[in-house]
């Protein structure tokens, strides 16, 4: 049996985020939402995390930290992108600098749509992941 | 005898990770009560080290992970020596051995995080190795005798003779519990300056050794306090029991409504302590007898 179902461990990103998806995420591991209560922690270091979430578009200057970042999570592991910034740059899509949404740059299991995104809506996204998780640990 | 041996195996490698997860469960829901939350399921623990178990290990170099497997070897043969009766000061020292093993493992890492996470790790030794010594020696001058197994079957509990020595050792306990205030190096709670710590670098099996390692030590330093309170009496069991519990709950109270100290506090404060409570303890001893 998988127990990553049971114990997903969230590395947060912030991309080029406008940080409205970031107290957003923030936001779910508030007494309200409590997403302690199925196992989920803020690890805050890629090596321990489970599931990537990403806001924000990505910048000509963080390519490179993405990419690490998403290097160095072990397998298995998923890519969340929160946010209409991480599907395709949302309103800063035409900025010089943005290159795109996340999967530009690493593959992208899911995405969350909004602007921001609702705490229930990134949830959901965290929870269609980790039924990903599981099919890619067997 | 080998019936005794036997009991002493299960209780080392089953029944104390056992109730070193369970604790720590525990801990996280009352934790999470205090914050107002309701928190994640008590065996929560075990799913993170069986999820750990099943994740792919990656590794900075080869040698690092071999420190942390001393580590374990000598925390479950601190346990071992504490639940056979041995020696308090053998099992003080072995705890110290396992200690140091824990700081290479952070240093063989090679990552800054880790280097810091070690190097607050042996400050944090400096803290609390003398009051842990201080224990062993105070359990000699209210018992006579080294031997835990002689120590607990006194007339009188080791309590009512070096009550200050207790007081020190459950100053010190929050280092070894690693919980706030003095969770310099490596702390539960992701988000501090320097990430995880001595664990930044390890996934995987690796990670889960760790916890494991946590689990223990969790046991072991409840166990000096278990110590203090039991004497020639079944009662006393219980009462130590009881003072266990009391003493982790204060633990976890503590944890949550203090903030992180300057390592310079941590350090200085429990060497205060230490003097006053615990040398100052014997030194009254020696002048009433």
């Amino acid at each position: 049996m998988g127990y990553i179902k049971k114990s997903p461990w969230i590395l947060h990103y912030d991309g080029s985020s406008c940080n409205g998806c970031d107290i957003e995420v923030l936001a779910a591991l508030t007494p309200l939402y409590d997403v302690e209560r199925f196992g989920i922690i803020n690890t805050g270091n890629p090596k321990h995390a489970d599931i990537l979430l990403i806001t924000g578009g990505i910048n000509a200057q963080n390519i490179s930290v993405v990419k690490q970042l998403y290097e160095q999570m072990a397998r298995p592991k998923a890519v969340v992108a929160i946010g209409a910034c991480a599907a395709n740059g949302g309103i800063f899509a035409e900025c010089y600098n943005i290159i795109g949404g996340v999967d530009k740059v690493i593959p992208v299991d899911i995405y969350v749509p909004g602007c921001a995104a609702r705490p229930e809506a990134i949830i959901d996204g965290v929870v269609k992941a980790l039924a990903l998780l599981e099919q890619k640990g067997h | 005898m080998m019936a005794k041996m036997l009991m002493i195996i299960l209780l080392v490698f089953i029944a104390v990770p056992l109730a070193g997860g369970l604790l720590n469960g525990l801990d996280r829901k009352l934790t999470a009560r205090l914050q107002g939350r309701v928190g994640p399921p008590v065996l929560q623990p075990f799913y993170d080290v069986l999820k750990l178990w099943q994740k792919n290990t990656t590794e900075v170099n080869h040698g690092s992970r071999y420190y942390l497997y001393m580590t374990l070897f000598f925390v479950v043969f601190t346990t071992g020596i504490m639940l056979s009766g041995g020696n308090i000061l053998l099992a003080v020292f072995i705890l110290t051995l396992a200690a140091i093993f824990f700081v290479l493992s952070g240093y063989a890492a090679r990552s800054p995080y880790s280097f810091i996470g070690a190097e607050r790790e042996l400050l944090q030794m400096m803290a609390y190795e003398p009051m842990l010594l201080l224990t062993g020696i105070g359990l000699y001058y209210a018992s006579g005798t080294f031997f835990i197994a002689e120590i607990i079957n006194t007339s009188q509990p080791a309590v009512l003779t070096i009550p200050g020595v207790l007081g020190g050792l459950l100053y010190i306990l929050t280092f070894k519990l690693r919980k706030s205030p003095f969770d310099l190096s490596m702390s539960h709670h992701g988000h501090q300056e320097i990430v995880k710590g001595v664990s930044t670098e390890y996934t995987g099996k690796d990670l889960a050794i760790l916890e494991l390692i946590h689990w223990y030590e969790t046991i072991i330093a409840l166990a000096f306090v278990f110590i203090f309170f039991v004497y020639d009496s079944i009662l006393s069991y219980f009462v130590a029991a009881g003072a266990c519990v009391l003493v982790y709950i204060l633990e976890i109270i503590v944890d949550n409504g203090v903030a992180r100290t300057k390592w310079e506090f941590a350090l200085t404060s429990s060497w205060i302590v230490t003097g006053v409570l615990g040398i100052g303890n014997l030194l009254l001893l020696s002048y009433l007898r």
